[in-house]
């Protein structure tokens, strides 16, 4: 073929394309799922929907509910796909979200949504914290796996363990209510001032800490299962350790923005963010998702996970939030001084 | 005797011809966009940052009834407090996201009796949640008491310096500004010592392969400023590869972001302190030596002093790029805060874009300063240099010339040595436990950062700067330069255009937020596309272009301007025959200087950016924040390349161009 001959056809499938383009909504959805899966669920969803465009807006939680906080005014987004239900809760209060009852909601488990008729959002799965330990790191310096929250505090873990920083981080956000919520409020913030002595560094991420583990760069990371799960499978030595208090988690949910101009094809999507094709391309990563019943073991993660999940009480989590974090940064965000 | 002298004459006005109309109207154009990209939203942001949020007690008013459910009178939460004292006037402070329980103005409160409450707004604007549910009403509304314990008052918003007050009364928040002021001084001093001896080499020494090195040190600029740190935690981290040298210090924190300072600044200073070498004197020296001062002392009295207004302006530029930087406190920063990061964590993390306009207004202080110094001294340095001026000639010394070949080796090895981990970095498999060769890092669209769309989208960003950059700059500096009269205006126009220098990226983007995501605006529809972040590369860069642009024009003759109108011939035919080929170095090397910085930059659109428009520059931040670090090494090398074949082209582009149009120069 020669050049001419290629780059006639080139211009004859870009044309094509415009004309195929034209037919179809795109639709703007705000996320903070793993970046890594997102071409997978707009692929899957495709082949059901092929004239609905997905355009993803991704970022980790906090930075997502922020940018969607600060246009308030002047929604950017159709749809939200996969963002912490706490997070989902601050902006019901805002009266961001659209109550829709998606088709098949009486399948979802009550707990994977809101509590309104018709619910203003829906879950897709849950996402647990835990904590990846590297073997090969901790074994230079003579450390034992830990096996519990309180474990951390450990003299001997001072400098070796990352967490992430809950006022950015969705999965540092659910560690620190948690453990509000495990060991109530003051020893919560007890057993926080403790940690805080052994913490290297707070992250921005919440899949940061895990991958630092993964690579040696620390030894202890506070993260969450699938990240370690991930990390494990491309070669890591770590353990995903699930401490024996129990553990926080969030769920990943779904809902429409108030006021979208596109809320036919966003409605088809929501619609299908539920069904039980959608929760089986979930369950490649999380263990536990919206219809109960379909989920299968996850490669590489640790057993009895489900059982170790805490009773999480998300109201308290929503309405407090602002306050928990406000404690937070005052104790140990700025307190931080030059270190050599 | 003020009576006796002459009476005033009518005021001499030059006339406005066409052309001077013309110019003027194009003038009023780009000054009219400066003050649309950069004095409205700064003073959006300026507003901004005393828009505060409190709970207004008076507007809520309770009743409450007894067991049998009849009620009394209607009491409000102001006069509740002022009974109880249950809030200070502190505790009533708060942020877009507090909540107040209102159970706490009922100490007897318990869930599970029987009484009933009633609560409305006595005014429009009163939000409160019932549960996770918003109420804004003036009508009464009634709770049993299970109900009513889940009831939160919302704050609602006025204008104060509250937060000011509480950013300055709070000794942690405060410790960013020294911590930013110790960075920046520390970096300062080494990069300008480093970069002095390096000028030095280069300008008073006959050692080899200056070429070699002049082109070296200018390699940091092609990068971002976060690439640095990332080949810092492969060198020095806990897996790093020479962690022993570092004797137990950890390179998380104050040391590496010294470090990364050091290396991202040094081209900066670097050219300016070369400027300021190389219009030293040779009389000078020869009289010193006839006055058989030591080398030593010929230094101090000589050559410091005569490249003083230089050093001053390096390190006042300096000073300003490190308080500013964001990217390198980001990835190596560690829990070091300085003020860049706290306005990233107060915006991104907290959502209080309040509190990230009000550090924002600090960050403007030392900038704001440093630039002021800065322009003070570079109008001093011009005088320095007299018509009867010998350029300085070095003499051959070996055992000089070694030594500043030696210095000079080993800052090449620092800038050659950052860049080569961090490609090495990229190529490793899985670092530290699979070193073997792979491009897997390649793979941007599996991670964070928006995949090789973004790489893309900055090249689409780079060279729409470039272009549009350089047109409203050039075209503004010439409107500017060679406009008649109108000494307000352009004096005006001189001050907006110096103005960006002194404004920090992030601080720019910030303002941006405010400015441009408001639906009043009717520019709003430019939020979350290309032409935003046009708009601010262009206007974060523009002083140095305009000054380029103004140093070019300023060279050619003022007669150029009547002879064209006594020839009866048109401003603008004069601008493109005769003024935009003989300014065309200066042209390139504004658009070039567009170009390269619109792919480094994170600062001027981290807080911009959107779905279509994620940049490469960004991507390396997300990516490294993600954990992803050698894919950020990746991404940034790609930056490294591309900027390095621009430049390339530039170089072939200009020697083309130039030998066509400035062949006038030779004679």
């Amino acid at each position: 073929m020669t050049i001419i001959n290629r780059l006639s056809l080139g211009v004859a499938i870009s044309a094509l394309c415009a004309t195929m383009a034209f037919a179809e909504t795109e639709l703007t959805v705000y996320t903070a799922v793993e970046a890594e899966d997102l071409a997978r669920y707009a692929e899957t969803f495709n082949k059901d929907h092929p004239d609905i465009k997905v355009n993803w807006v991704r970022d980790s939680t906090g930075v997502i509910t922020a940018k969607l906080l600060a246009e308030k005014n002047n929604p950017q987004a159709d749809l939200i796909w996969g963002l912490a239900a706490t997070s989902l809760l601050v902006l019901k209060t805002e009266g961001m979200l659209e109550p829709y009852a998606p088709a098949g909601l009486d399948k979802l488990d009550p707990k994977f949504r809101d509590g309104d008729n018709p619910p203003s959002w829906v879950g897709m799965d849950a996402w647990v914290a835990s904590i990846c330990y590297n073997t090969v790191e901790g074994g230079k310096l003579g450390l034992t796996a830990p096996t519990s929250w309180m474990d951390l505090t450990k003299p001997e873990y001072a400098g070796h363990v990352v967490m992430p920083n809950p006022a950015s981080s969705g999965t540092g956000f659910l560690d620190v209510s948690s453990w509000l919520q495990i060991f109530g409020e003051d020893k919560g913030w007890e057993y926080m001032d403790a940690l805080h002595n052994n913490i290297a560094a707070y992250t921005h991420s919440g899949s940061k800490p895990c991958k630092m583990a993964a690579s040696g760069e620390t030894v202890i990371g506070v993260s969450f299962a699938f990240r370690g799960a991930k990390s494990k499978a491309d070669g890591a030595p770590i353990e995903i350790i699930v401490p024996s208090e129990g553990i926080g988690w969030d769920m990943e949910a779904s809902a429409l923005i108030a006021g979208t101009a596109k809320e036919e094809a966003a409605k088809t999507l929501l619609d299908w963010s539920i069904t039980p094709k959608a929760m089986e391309m979930y369950n490649v990563g999380y263990a536990v998702v919206g219809i109960p019943g379909i989920a299968k073991p996850v490669e590489h993660f640790p057993e009895g996970i489900t059982d170790a999940m805490i009773d999480n009480d998300f109201e308290w989590a929503a309405n407090n939030r602002s306050a928990i974090l406000d404690e937070w940064t005052k104790r140990y965000d700025t307190k931080s001084e030059p270190k050599g | 005797m003020t009576d006796l002298s002459l009476p005033a004459g009518p005021a001499i006005k030059l006339k406005l011809d066409r052309d001077g109309a013309i110019k003027r109207l194009f003038m009023g154009i780009i000054a009219l966009y400066l003050v649309v990209a950069l004095a409205l939203p700064l003073y959006t942001m300026l507003s901004k940052s005393f828009v505060t949020y409190s709970f207004e007690l008076d507007r809520y008013e309770f009743q409450v009834s007894d067991e049998a459910g009849v009620f009394g009178d209607p009491v409000t939460a102001a006069a509740l407090n002022q009974q109880l004292g249950v809030f200070t006037a502190d505790d009533l402070r708060s942020n877009s996201d507090g909540r107040l329980t209102a159970t706490d103005f009922f100490p007897d409160f318990s869930f599970r009796s029987p009484v009933k409450y009633r609560l409305r707004g006595t005014t429009a604007n009163a939000p409160y949640l019932v549960g996770l549910d918003l109420q804004n009403t003036t009508e009464w509304r009634e709770y049993d008491s299970n109900t009513f314990r889940r009831i939160n008052l919302r704050p609602v918003t006025s204008v104060g310096p509250q937060n000011y007050v509480e950013y300055f009364s709070n000794p942690t928040l405060f410790s960013s500004i020294e911590n930013s002021v110790f960075i920046a001084a520390v970096s300062t001093v080494l990069t300008v010592v480093f970069a002095f001896g390096f000028a030095y080499a280069l300008n008073r020494s006959c050692m080899r392969f200056k070429g070699f090195f002049r082109l070296v040190a200018m390699m940091p600029i092609l990068v971002p400023s976060l690439l640095p740190g990332i080949a810092l935690i492969y060198l020095f981290g806990n897996q790093g590869m020479l962690k022993s040298l570092l004797m137990g210090q950890s390179i998380y924190g104050p040391l590496g972001i010294v470090i990364g300072s050091v290396f991202f600044t040094f081209p900066h200073a670097m050219i300016i302190i070369t400027t300021a070498l190389s219009i030293a004197d040779q009389r000078q020296y020869e009289a010193a030596e006839s006055l058989r001062a030591s080398k030593w002392r010929t230094f101090w009295t000589v050559t410091i002093p005569g490249a003083r207004y230089g050093l001053i302006s390096a390190a006042f530029v300096t000073f300003t790029l490190v308080i500013t930087d964001f990217g390198l406190p980001k990835v190596i920063g560690g829990q070091y805060n300085v003020l860049a990061i706290d306005i990233y964590k107060q915006v991104i993390g907290q959502q209080n874009f309040e509190m990230g306009a009000v550090v924002s207004v600090i960050l403007l202080i030392p900038a704001v300063l440093a630039f002021y110094v800065d322009r003070q001294v570079q109008k001093k340095q011009v005088s320095l240099l007299s018509a009867r001026s010998v350029p300085y000639q070095p003499r051959p010394n070996r055992r000089f010339d070694a030594l500043c070949l030696g210095w000079c080796a080993l800052m090449a090895v620092f800038i050659v040595g950052i860049i080569a981990i961090c490609q090495y970095a990229a190529l490793i498999k899985f670092w530290p436990y699979d070193l073997s060769l792979s491009l897997n890092n390649y793979a941007f669209d599996k991670m964070d950062g928006g995949g090789w769309a973004a790489y893309w989208n900055s090249i689409k960003l780079a060279g729409l700067t470039a272009v549009f950059g350089t047109v409203i700059v050039f075209t503004g500096a010439y409107m500017v330069e060679k406009i008649d009269g109108f000494k307000t205006g352009r004096g005006i126009f001189q001050f907006l255009a110096m103005l960006p220098m002194a404004v920090p990226g992030m601080v720019l983007g910030l303002a941006y937020i405010f400015f441009f995501n408001n639906p009043a605006n009717p520019l709003h529809v430019i939020y979350g596309t290309m032409t935003i972040l046009v708009v601010s590369t262009v206007t974060h860069f523009y002083t140095v272009g305009h000054l380029t642009a103004l140093t070019a024009l300023k060279q050619i003759d003022a007669e150029f301007e009547p002879v064209a109108s006594s020839l009866r011939q048109p401003f603008y035919r004069l601008f493109t025959r005769v003024t935009v080929p003989v300014c065309l170095p200066a042209i390139l090397d504004i658009s070039i200087y567009m170009f390269v910085n619109a792919m480094t930059t994170v600062s001027a659109v981290v807080f911009i950016y959107s779905t279509h428009t994620a940049l490469a520059s960004v991507a390396v931040l997300n990516m490294d924040d993600a954990g992803d670090i050698a894919p950020a090494a990746a991404m940034g090398m790609m930056i490294f390349y591309t900027n390095a074949g621009a430049r390339l082209l530039h170089l072939f582009a200009s020697r083309r161009i130039l030998g066509r149009t400035q062949a006038w120069r030779l004679r």
